[in-house]
């Protein structure tokens, strides 16, 4: 295996966990989101299912020296400042995904329903992302 | 709570989990979507290939799900101009806050980052007021 055919298998692995829980419909989004209506409490289990799994397995991966495929872990560090950037970026990011219900990952996995939206959506999140190139990196 | 999933909701956060494990077991790479999105399309740096075969494998597994098991269809109730709005907020937004769900939410809480803590109380905060603004103030059916 290459760090290529890694990454292929952990995100079809992803996409299985995505459409499982069906965190790639913005209605199930949208039905936890919304905390007086109708509540749906699933995406919480989501959440609790992947930090528990995800926690237990990273203890025993992070006392290995290395990773298999690379010379050292790529993690952000955990002490970093909370700055105005974080806040801001979290705010605007807030107001999208409760418009819509759709974040970066979930809408992929929404391509699997042929639908047009989908692309739709991908198309402007480029777009935003592109925007925040054009304003944040001027060098 | 009539559309409560806990079971399938639980299965699959722990695939997603397992799938955010072994990128750094095998990879050492944190599971970020939005981060790989931004970076996928840096085809001069052969390194930065995996954010590819990450992503396509997601999409090829929410195509084959979507064959060959069966599930209750996403309404897509939405106007073409929100949906638009929406990702430019969402592309934007994470980029600024360097992270979305996945980078901040599961990657980031799961190593008691108080940067991610930090922005996933924020951003779950703003959408559910979000939710409450649009469904129930201005009761506009998005």
């Amino acid at each position: 295996m290459t760090k290529n055919r890694a990454a292929l298998l952990c995100g079809i692995l992803f996409g299985f966990g995505l459409t499982i829980s069906q965190m790639n419909n913005p209605d199930k989004v949208l039905a936890f989101l919304d905390v007086t209506g109708n509540w749906d409490a699933s995406l919480a289990f989501v959440m609790g299912g992947a930090l528990i799994t995800l926690a237990t397995l990273q203890h025993f991966i992070l006392k290995r020296p290395q990773p298999i495929y690379d010379t050292e872990f790529h993690l952000p560090k955990t002490n970093n400042p909370i700055d105005k950037r974080l806040i801001l970026g979290a705010i605007i990011f807030g107001i999208g995904w409760g418009l819509v219900g759709f974040c970066p990952g979930a809408v992929l996995a929404a391509f699997g329903d042929g639908k047009i939206e989908p692309f739709v959506f991908t198309l402007a999140l480029g777009a935003g992302m592109m925007l925040f190139g054009k304003l944040h990196n001027k060098n | 709570m009539q559309n409560f999933t806990p079971y399938s909701a639980f299965l699959g956060g722990s695939l997603i989990g397992l799938s955010a494990a072994l990128l750094l077991y095998f990879n050492g790479r944190v599971a970020g979507i939005s981060g790989m999105v931004a970076g996928a399309f840096d085809f001069k740096n052969s390194e930065n290939h995996w954010r590819l075969y990450f992503l396509g494998g997601l999409i090829l597994a929410a195509v084959i799900f979507n064959l060959f098991v069966p599930h209750a269809p996403a309404t897509y109730s939405r106007s073409t101009l929100l949906l638009i709005i929406s990702g430019i907020l969402v592309g934007y937004g994470t980029r600024l806050g360097n992270g979305c769900t996945s980078g901040h939410a599961v990657c980031g809480m799961a190593r008691l980052s108080i940067r991610s803590i930090t922005a996933t109380i924020t951003f779950m905060s703003v959408a559910i007021l979000t939710v409450f603004i649009t469904r129930h103030l201005l009761r506009i059916s998005l």
